[in-house]
Formats: structure tokens, C-alpha cells, sequence
């Protein structure tokens, strides 16, 4: 391609020989050396900021391997809550005692790609890059997962994780997400993509559904159509008082599809009319997209509750 | 010339001989490179390597249509490491060249009229550093408004000197009048594949000391190439020689002139080796597609299903430059009625120009998109008249003596109606029902949101042929040498091992005449005689039978003084595995003794039977052969989300004869797979000229996943007289017929009319549920 910008900079010939990389082996050495070098981009599994490198979009001053970072790449148990490491990665997640665990994100990391993928790619990297199709985000957002930010100095802060997706807080110079806090609900999750193919791919929209029976609470997050994952918190409120909590849960199949309908006429709103009281409709491909929403949400807690 | 760079590539012979067990024709022998491949070691261009070379990057256009105003190449100079800047100015000969019509600028000069067209080239002592300095070229663009739409072309401004319509081909058959009871329309609409080679582009040019240059490329076509690039340097064609190294895949043309001129160019201008490799993104930019398609269609047939008339209208978007769009053309307008008995057919066909992505030969080019489009109408003519698909396309299908609305008559074997009644008979893949549900592999996929209560099965048809070697005309030529020396026999010839086994078939050959075992194929460059393109099957057709003919020529010189000897003509000698026989016994000797350290040579040549030009009407016996193939398709569709699961595709293929099962297998997969991409998910898409996703990751190739159960019902062996061994090319066929088939399928599933490939989600939804 023609236009790369950082071109200006180059003044030697070859200008991948000064590249330094440094490996910690703990969170707050790997805090250390970003904060000592700010210009250093901060590297987990690589799939997404590798591609950036190779395609000439990324050209990184110097790189910090969070790889060798142990503790971050394991799991334990807090108080009702699962702390998983950022430097989990799906083929880790995918597992069924994680599974067990934390089912919904068991099966978004199953869904995430091919196995190259799934064994490079790590939980903190699909948050840090937040790319709308990431398939954790979804999960995390109907888990309502809060961040445990390392910062210089052994700073510890805590964010929620839709906070970050959305834009609200920041991850500050030399910061890392180290932690990522979930409920232990023990109750069934689902997780849905639709990708158009049999194979691995790109999700065009996904639908996570939790319960929370303690709380007597269905929690639904839409992954893949917005920047960020969408929850249609009327809809999950009001399918809640729907499902009959005492006796294993039933709902009534109409109140499953109009759960479905709810949930995608809240990420897609009807289209508002103009002044003139005249409506232009949704193009097809986002109609499709709504069916699509509808189908999947009403699937999601079909399949939780049945 | 440099040594380095021919190690690299004798390398690729000598990876180790197989087991020898299965040899001649009609064995599943095994390739002999296939071990290096597969363990890694076999050398493709992106592997080549020369002392001291340089590092070649390409500056490419990223506008669809713009005026030039002015390149500056003084910044990029001036950067440390960069040692050569080429643009139009560089060119010394020809700054046009082109298949068929030279009207493609080596550099762009004064308009770009594609997104990734190049417009200058860096060589530099690091790839970095010569990406970089292109980047450090100065541009300015007028930017002008794209043509894209290929309808707007006939009324645009003309987009190149030589104008906006490449040809029109307006084919009338028969009576204008006929007119059928029933009548069927459709408009239909097919997307942009790419060839998508598992391999980008990749290539090293080495000056000579003559003032010459050595291209070492993955190239199918190295004596064209060699031309071209030959014309573009001024050089007369012996000074440039084309070294053909290994080839990772190629469904089509897959080398990009784009890059392979600037390399020599930069080669000659520093005096240094250049070497290039292509990113994926350079690649989906630079080199040609499949033409994306607009088709409208009206059959008319009578009151019991028989086809009266066909009107169609086919309009193919070439790109800016005109490539093999003519080639493309001609198939289409040929075989826009498919194999069906149609005596009364009016085809208009036309290949414009567009600022879209370039388009050129992929296999099956033409005949693909028509065969979509045909099957669709024969679905709803079945619909209409309340009969069976398969029963419908049965009454109509073409046999051996029918005639093409070309006015040519196929005299080659036509098996139709055999080939679509073998798949129809073959038993349905039973419904998972008995295993439990968690297994079940549903649209979507493992994982997948597929529910089990919103899927529909559907089973459809398709019926497809293609033609084999080039057409109208075209001077199929092809040349080969067989020597035999101490038991051993060496094959060269100029036809390129892309991964379609023509060097395993060569082996087959010499195997099977001279009953040698160990049987090499030399590497490739153009000081051997042409063998021309790989494409069309006209390896199988024309390179084998050059192998054939020189090795029988071989064996005479071998028998000719043993049969002498004992006073018998050498028709009644025999060779098996390595020895002589004759007829009654008497005589017994090895070939090794015979050869009494002699070296033996012969060359030939063959040469198919000529053809002539489509005239005015689209008349003309402009094929060689042609090859069939029928498929039935099972889908499961998930009807709420539009999601699509080719479960199995059934086929049956008319070969002509099997010269090696394992290998024909193969490739009746491989050509299968690549047409449930076209189906399902391939299309390289574009916004107002612009490729928006040129990557692995916007392009979806079917996976292992995607990939259906591919059973192979049928072979039909009725060998093809004119063709060597009566074989018939088996690769491309498939292409053509499986997104028909597919799409067929998936329209018996939902009842939508799916008159789009690839099928979007969306029309394999069934709302109102």
C-alpha cells in the first residue's frame, strides 16, 4: 500500500536491530519496565498486535512480553468470586474444569478461533483490544467482571469491565490489567455467535445470558454489533419476574420469543420517524441483524433455562 | 548467474525417490515432492536466496481512478540503504503488456485506474527500508470519480484509450421466434472470488553478465512471462530467462506482473539480485480474480418440460484491463445454456472495463458463473412445472452429437444424463438422529448457535461442463524430452508442477512405455522449449501426450536393434519393470543391458486439433473438448439465522480415463471445496473500487469445517479419442458445477430464490415463522 504513516522517523537502514524486549516474570517488574519505558507496547498472546507489526501499521520502540508472568496465568478463588489471570488463554478457558466453573466463557473461548489462536490468545489481550467481535467481552459484560489494574509502584485499582469497553476509564501510562474478578454463580450460562459458516470465524452478532438464581436475576449481554457489548436491562428485568424461580425455572415458550424480540429491539431500535411522521425502514442487512439478535437471545436463555 | 539461487531451486529434486511399488498408468502414485511439502522443506520462491541481494517493494496506487499529476521519487533516493527508485520513466521497451491485448501499464504513468495498481518500485538493502521509501514516494492524485458499477460502463467516460467494452459477443442460434409454454426469469449475480494461493507471490531476478536477467518465479507460465518481461526491458527473449522454482498453489494465473517486471528492472538498473515476497494484502491487490457477474436469463420451455429457448444476457466486469476477460467471454456465451439440448438460444455477452479490482483467469472462469445461474433457472422451470428437479434436467441434458448454441457438436464423450442419474441413485447421508444431539454438527458449527428444531435439510442439482485447453483458436503447443541413461529416465519439459501432479503423471507415462522405475522430472526455465500455461487441463492433454510421444520414441531406439537381432518387428517386444520380453519368451533382457550405456534421446511435440474463432453470431467450433460432471447437494439450513452446512456433495465426473486415482481424488476434492467457497463464503468485496478487507481474515476460505462429506459416486470412463490416453482434464469442472449445486440445495431447504453467490445469510432466512 501506498500511504503508511511513521515513515518520517526512519533513519537507518535497518531499523529492527535496536528493538528491545524484556520478559518479567511478575506483574509489578512488567509495570516496572513499561513505566520505565513509555514507548514500550506491552505484548500477551500477539494475535492481534503481531498481525498490526507485520502488516507495517505497528512499528513498537520496544516490546514487553507479559508471557513468562505466572501468576497471571492461572485462576483462584475469592470470596464467591473467580480471580483469573489476564494471561489466561482460550485453549485454557476452553477446558471443562474452567468450564465448569464459568460456563459461558468456557464457550465464548471455545468459539474464538482456530486452536492457533485459541492457544496464543489470552483473556487480557481480547479486553485491552477490545474489538467489537471479541467474543469474552460479551461474557464478561453479562458477568458484570470488574479489572484489577496493576499500576507503578505495586498499585492495585479495580474497574468494571464495561467502564474500560466504554470508554469511561482509561488505562493510565504504565498500567496493566492483571485480574479479572467474576461471580461464581452456579447456575447455568450460555454463550451464542452467529458467524455465517461452519468454520471458525467472526462473529456478526453474539448473546450472552447468565443467571444469577440468588438474586433471582437474568443478565444478557449483545456482543459484535456496537463498539461495545449492548445489555438490554429492561428486557432482562422483565423476562426475570417471567421465569417461575421455585420450580426449576420454567418459562412459558412466548415469553422466550418475546425476550428474543425484546432484547433485539433494544440494541436495534425501530428506526425514528422524521418530522413529517414518515419512517425510513432498516436496510435488509440490518433486519437481518435484529432476526439475528432476536433468534440468538431467545436461544440463549431457552437453552439456560431448560 | 548466481549459484545460490539454483541450489534453491535443484533442491526441490532432491527430496527422496518414494517407495516404487505402485508405477504406471491408472496407480495412485504418490508425488515425489510430496514428503519435502509436507514436512516443510520444499523450497518455494519466498525461499530463494542470492549474495548480496537487494529488497524489492512495490508502491501501489490506493486510489481506484486518479489522474497523476506528479511522482516525486527524490525523498525515497535519497534514504539511506535504498540503492534503485524505477517508475514509468525506467521502462526502456514496451510500458504496455498484457494477455491477448498488451493495455496494462507496467507503472502507471498518467491515470491509475485500479485500487493496487503500481505505480513505482524501491530496491533497498532491507525489506523494511525499501517498503519505506515507497512509502517516501511523492504522488499527487487528481482523484476521479470510480466506475464500478458495470452496468455504468458502456455509458462512462472511457476509463482507458482502447475504450470501456472489451468484447461483445452476441450469439444467435436457431429461430428468434420459438417461444415456449412456460417461461422462467431471473436476475442473478455473482461475487468476486480470488485465487487466494496458500503462497503470496514471491520472486528474485539476478543480472547476467551479458546485460541480461535471470527471473527465478513461482510462475505457471514461465515462456509468456519471459515475453513480457523481455518487451518490457528491451532485451531480446534470450537474454531473460525465466527459472520456474516452487510453486505453492495456483487455481488461476497467479502471478502478478505488478511485481515480477520491477523486479527484473531493478535487477538490471543496480546490478544486484532484487528479491521481493509479497504481503497477503499486496497479494489480494495485485493479482486477477474471478469476474464478478450479472446474468438475467429467460427459458422458455414447452408444456412437458423440454427446453425451447433460451435468452440470456451476461455481463462480466473485467477490471480495468481486458487479461483473459475475452477467454472468459467465450466460455460464458458457449455454455450459457449448460448441458442441455437447446435449439434455439440468443446470448448477449459482454466483458466491460470498471475501476473494480482486475479480473482475469481463475479455473472454470465463465463457464462457473453461467452454470449458477442455468441451474437456478432450471430450479424454477421444475417449480413451475410441478416436476422433479433432477426428472427436468434428465429430459433435457445433452449427449454425444448434440449441438452446442455455439453451432459446434460435441463429438467427445457427453455422458450427461449417466452422471445425473448415478448421483441422483446414490443414498441420501442419513439424518444424525441417532446420535445424540451434542454431537450433531449444525450450521454455525461446533459451538455454534445452530438449534436443531430450526434447521431444514434440502437436496439439490447441478449439472456443469467446462472446456479444456484454450479456445478460439489458440495454438495449444506443447514440447517434452525423454532421455534414458543407466535405468533411468529424465523428463524435461517446460509444463509447471503447480500441485495439479503433472510431474507424477510424466513419471506414470515413462513408467508405463519404457518400463523404467526410477523415473525424474527436471526443474523448469525457458531454455527448454514452451509447454505453455497451466491451465484449462492442458498439461494432462498436451504436455502428456508430448511425454508419451517422445518416450515411445525412446523405447523404438531402445528396441529397434534388439528386434533387428532377432528378426521381429518391435511391436512384439514387451517392457515390464525393467525388462524386455518377447512375445513368444525366446528373448529376456533388462533395459540396463539393452542400453549397453547408451544414452538415449527423443523429443516431441503435441499439438490437439485446431479451433476456430466465435464469428459475429457467437458460431464456431471454437473448443477442443469439453468435460461434464453432475453433483447433488445436501444442505442444512439454519432457517432463523441463515447460516448454511453443506452436509455431503455427491458427484459424478465424466474423466475420460483415470491415469491416477489418488491424485484424481484429490483434485475432484480440492476443486469441490474451492466451489463451496464461491457458494457459501468467498467474496473479495469492494467499496466504490476500494478492497475493503484484503486479508485472510475479511476473505473467508472454507475450512476443514466447511469443507462437506465429498463422495465420489461415479467415474465415467469413456475414454476421449483425441485426447492422449482418451483422459479428460478433471480439476476445473468441479469449480463450475458445486456453487450451482450448493445454491440449488439451499433453495430446496427455504423456497428463497437465492439468485446471489456467495449466499448471504439473509437469503437463507425463512421469516414469517
Amino acid at each position: 500500500m501506498g500511504q503508511r504513516e511513521g515513515a518520517a522517523g526512519l533513519t537507518t537502514s535497518a531499523p529492527q536491530t535496536a528493538q528491545a524486549v524484556t520478559l518479567p516474570t511478575t506483574l509489578d517488574e512488567a509495570v516496572a519496565a513499561l513505566t520505565a519505558m513509555p514507548a514500550a507496547v506491552p505484548v500477551a498472546g500477539g494475535t492481534d498486535l503481531m498481525a498490526a507489526v507485520n502488516s507495517g501499521q505497528l512499528r513498537p520502540a520496544a516490546l514487553v512480553g507479559l508471557g513468562r508472568i505466572s501468576e497471571i496465568r492461572g485462576w483462584q478463588y475469592q470470596d464467591g468470586h473467580a480471580l483469573l489471570g489476564a494471561g489466561l488463554t482460550h485453549a485454557r478457558m476452553g477446558r471443562p474444569d474452567f468450564a465448569a466453573l464459568i460456563p459461558a466463557l468456557a464457550a465464548a473461548a471455545r468459539a474464538a478461533g482456530p486452536p492457533q489462536i485459541r492457544n496464543a490468545g489470552t483473556l487480557g489481550g481480547n479486553i485491552a483490544s477490545a474489538s467489537p467481535n471479541g467474543d469474552a467481552l460479551p461474557v464478561l459484560a453479562a458477568l458484570e467482571a470488574t479489572l484489577i489494574i496493576a499500576g507503578p509502584g505495586g498499585a492495585r485499582r479495580e474497574i468494571p469491565v464495561s467502564h474500560l469497553l466504554a470508554g469511561m476509564e482509561m488505562l493510565r501510562a504504565g498500567e496493566l490489567i492483571g485480574y479479572v474478578r467474576v461471580p461464581l454463580l452456579h447456575a447455568p450460562q450460555v454463550f451464542l455467535k452467529a458467524t455465517g459458516r461452519t468454520g471458525p470465524g467472526r462473529s456478526m452478532a453474539s448473546v450472552a445470558v447468565v443467571l444469577d438464581p440468588a438474586r433471582r436475576g437474568v443478565r444478557c449481554a449483545v456482543g459484535a454489533i456496537a463498539p461495545m457489548p449492548l445489555r438490554p436491562l429492561e428486557a432482562e428485568h422483565w423476562v426475570a419476574q417471567l421465569i417461575d424461580w421455585d420450580n426449576s425455572r420454567a418459562i412459558v415458550p412466548e415469553a422466550l420469543h418475546a425476550f428474543g424480540e425484546y432484547v433485539a429491539a433494544a440494541c436495534i431500535p425501530d428506526p425514528v420517524p422524521a418530522e413529517d411522521g414518515s419512517v425510513t425502514q432498516h436496510p435488509p442487512a440490518v433486519l437481518h441483524l435484529r432476526r439475528t439478535v432476536a433468534a440468538l437471545a431467545r436461544r440463549a436463555l431457552g437453552r439456560a433455562l431448560s | 548467474m548466481s549459484n545460490e539461487a539454483a541450489t534453491a531451486t535443484t533442491a526441490a529434486e532432491a527430496a527422496p525417490a518414494p517407495e516404487p511399488i505402485p508405477h504406471g498408468i491408472g496407480a495412485s502414485l504418490p508425488a515425489a515432492d510430496a514428503r519435502a511439502k509436507t514436512e516443510g522443506t520444499f523450497p518455494y520462491a519466498a525461499d530463494l536466496w542470492a549474495e548480496g541481494l537487494l529488497w524489492a517493494a512495490v508502491l501501489r496506487s490506493p486510489h481506484p481512478h486518479a489522474r497523476i499529476t506528479s511522482i516525486d521519487t527524490s525523498h525515497a533516493r535519497e534514504m539511506p540503504g535504498v540503492r534503485a527508485v524505477v517508475t514509468h520513466e525506467d521502462v526502456p521497451g514496451s510500458p504496455l503488456f498484457g494477455r491477448g491485448k498488451a493495455d496494462r501499464p507496467v507503472f502507471a504513468s498518467e491515470v491509475v485506474r485500479h485500487h493496487g495498481e503500481p505505480i513505482a518500485a524501491v530496491a533497498a538493502d532491507h525489506p523494511d527500508t525499501a517498503r519505506l521509501a515507497a512509502a517516501a514516494v511523492i504522488v499527487e492524485y487528481e482523484v476521479l470519480d470510480p466506475v464500478t458499477d458495470p452496468e455504468q460502463a458502456f455509458e462512462a467516460e472511457p476509463l482507458h484509450p482502447d475504450g470501456n467494452l472489451i468484447r461483445h459477443i452476441p450469439l444467435r442460434h436457431g429461430d428468434p421466434d420459438a417461444a415456449g409454454d412456460i417461461v422462467v426469469e431471473g436476475l442473478y449475480r455473482i461475487g468476486r472470488q480470488d485465487p487466494a494461493p496458500i503462497g503470496a507471490e514471491a520472486g528474485l531476478a539476478v543480472p547476467r553478465p551479458d546485460g541480461g536477467v535471470e527471473l527465478y518465479l513461482a510462475s505457471t507460465d514461465p515462456h509468456t512471462d519471459r515475453d513480457r518481461a523481455a518487451a518490457c526491458y528491451g532485451l531480446e527473449p534470450e537474454r531473460v530467462k525465466v527459472v520456474v522454482t516452487g510453486v505453492p498453489g495456483a487455481t488461476a494465473d497467479r502471478e502478478d506482473q505488478g511485481f515480477q517486471l520491477p523486479l527484473g528492472l531493478l535487477a538490471l538498473k543496480t546490478g544486484c539480485p532484487v528479491k521481493l515476497t509479497a504481503t497477503r494484502e499486496e497479494s489480494f491487490l495485485g493479482h486477477t480474480h474471478r469476474h464478478p457477474t450479472l446474468l438475467r436469463y429467460r427459458h422458455h420451455a414447452d408444456a412437458d418440460g423440454k427446453l425451447v429457448k433460451v435468452e440470456a444476457q451476461i455481463l462480466l466486469d473485467a477490471g480495468a484491463y481486458a487479461d483473459t476477460s475475452s477467454d472468459a467471454l467465450a466460455a460464458a456465451v458457449a455454455f450459457a445454456c449448460g448441458p442441455y439440448v437447446v435449439p434455439n438460444a440468443f446470448i448477449e455477452g459482454w466483458a466491460v472495463r470498471t475501476n473494480n479490482p482486475p479480473s482475469g483467469h481463475v479455473r472454470g472462469e465463465g463457464a462457473m458463473q453461467v452454470c449458477a445461474a442455468y441451474e437456478a433457472q432450471m430450479d424454477k422451470l421444475a417449480k413451475k412445472l410441478g416436476v422433479d428437479p433432477a426428472e427436468l434436467r434428465l429430459r433435457n441434458a445433452m449427449a454425444t452429437g448434440d449441438v452446442l448454441p455455439t453451432g459446434q457438436t460435441v463429438t467427445c464423450p457427453a455422458p450427461v444424463a449417466e452422471l445425473l442419474q448415478a448421483v441422483r441413485d446414490y443414498p441420501l447421508p442419513p439424518l444424525p438422529k441417532d446420535t445424540p444431539e451434542d454431537e450433531w454438527l449444525l450450521p454455525g458449527g461446533p459451538e455454534g448457535a445452530g438449534e436443531p428444531g430450526a434447521v431444514r435439510r434440502g437436496v439439490g442439482y447441478g449439472l456443469g461442463m467446462v472446456h479444456m485447453l484454450g479456445a478460439e483458436g489458440a495454438d495449444e503447443v506443447s514440447t517434452a524430452t525423454v532421455k534414458v541413461h543407466d535405468g533411468v529416465a529424465t523428463v524435461l519439459c517446460a509444463a509447471v508442477e503447480t500441485g495439479q501432479g503433472f510431474t507424477t503423471l510424466a513419471r506414470q507415462i515413462v513408467q508405463e512405455t519404457l518400463g523404467v522405475d526410477e523415473v525424474h522430472v527436471a526443474p523448469v526455465d525457458t531454455d527448454q522449449p514452451p509447454a505453455g500455461a497451466g491451465c484449462r487441463g492442458r498439461h494432462t492433454w498436451v504436455s502428456g501426450g508430448a511425454v508419451e510421444r517422445a518416450a515411445k520414441m525412446v523405447r523404438t531406439q531402445l528396441l529397434q536393434p534388439l528386434a533387428h537381432k532377432f528378426g521381429m518387428s518391435t511391436e512384439l517386444l514387451q517392457i515390464t519393470d525393467g525388462k524386455i520380453t518377447s512375445y513368444d519368451g525366446v528373448l529376456s533382457t533388462t533395459v540396463t543391458e539393452a542400453l549397453d550405456g547408451k544414452e538415449l534421446w527423443a523429443t516431441a511435440q503435441c499439438r490437439p486439433h485446431p479451433t476456430e474463432p466465435l464469428n459475429e453470431t457467437g458460431q464456431g467450433d471454437a473448443f477442443v473438448g469439453m468435460a461434464f460432471c453432475a453433483i447433488r447437494a445436501v444442505v442444512d439450513v439454519d432457517i432463523e439465522l441463515g447460516s448454511v452446512r453443506v452436509v455431503e456433495l455427491a458427484l459424478a465426473q465424466d474423466v475420460g480415463r483415470v491415469l491416477n486415482p489418488a491424485q484424481l481424488e484429490a483434485r475432484i476434492e480440492a476443486g469441490v471445496t474451492q466451489g463451496v467457497g464461491i457458494a457459501l463464503t468467498e467474496n473479495l468485496r469492494s467499496a466504490r473500487g476500494l478492497i475493503r478487507h484484503p486479508d485472510l481474515t475479511g476473505y473467508s476460505l472454507p475450512t476443514a469445517l466447511d469443507a462437506p462429506d465429498i463422495r465420489i459416486v461415479k467415474l465415467v470412463e469413456e475414454r476421449d479419442v483425441v485426447a492422449p490416453f482418451g483422459a479428460k482434464a478433471v480439476s476445473a469442472v468441479p469449480v463450475v458445477t458445486s456453487p450451482a449445486a450448493v445454491a440449488s440445495a439451499v433453495r430446496a431447504a427455504t423456497g428463497r430464490p437465492v439468485n446471489r453467490l456467495p449466499i448471504r445469510p439473509q437469503a437463507a432466512v425463512v421469516t414469517g415463522q
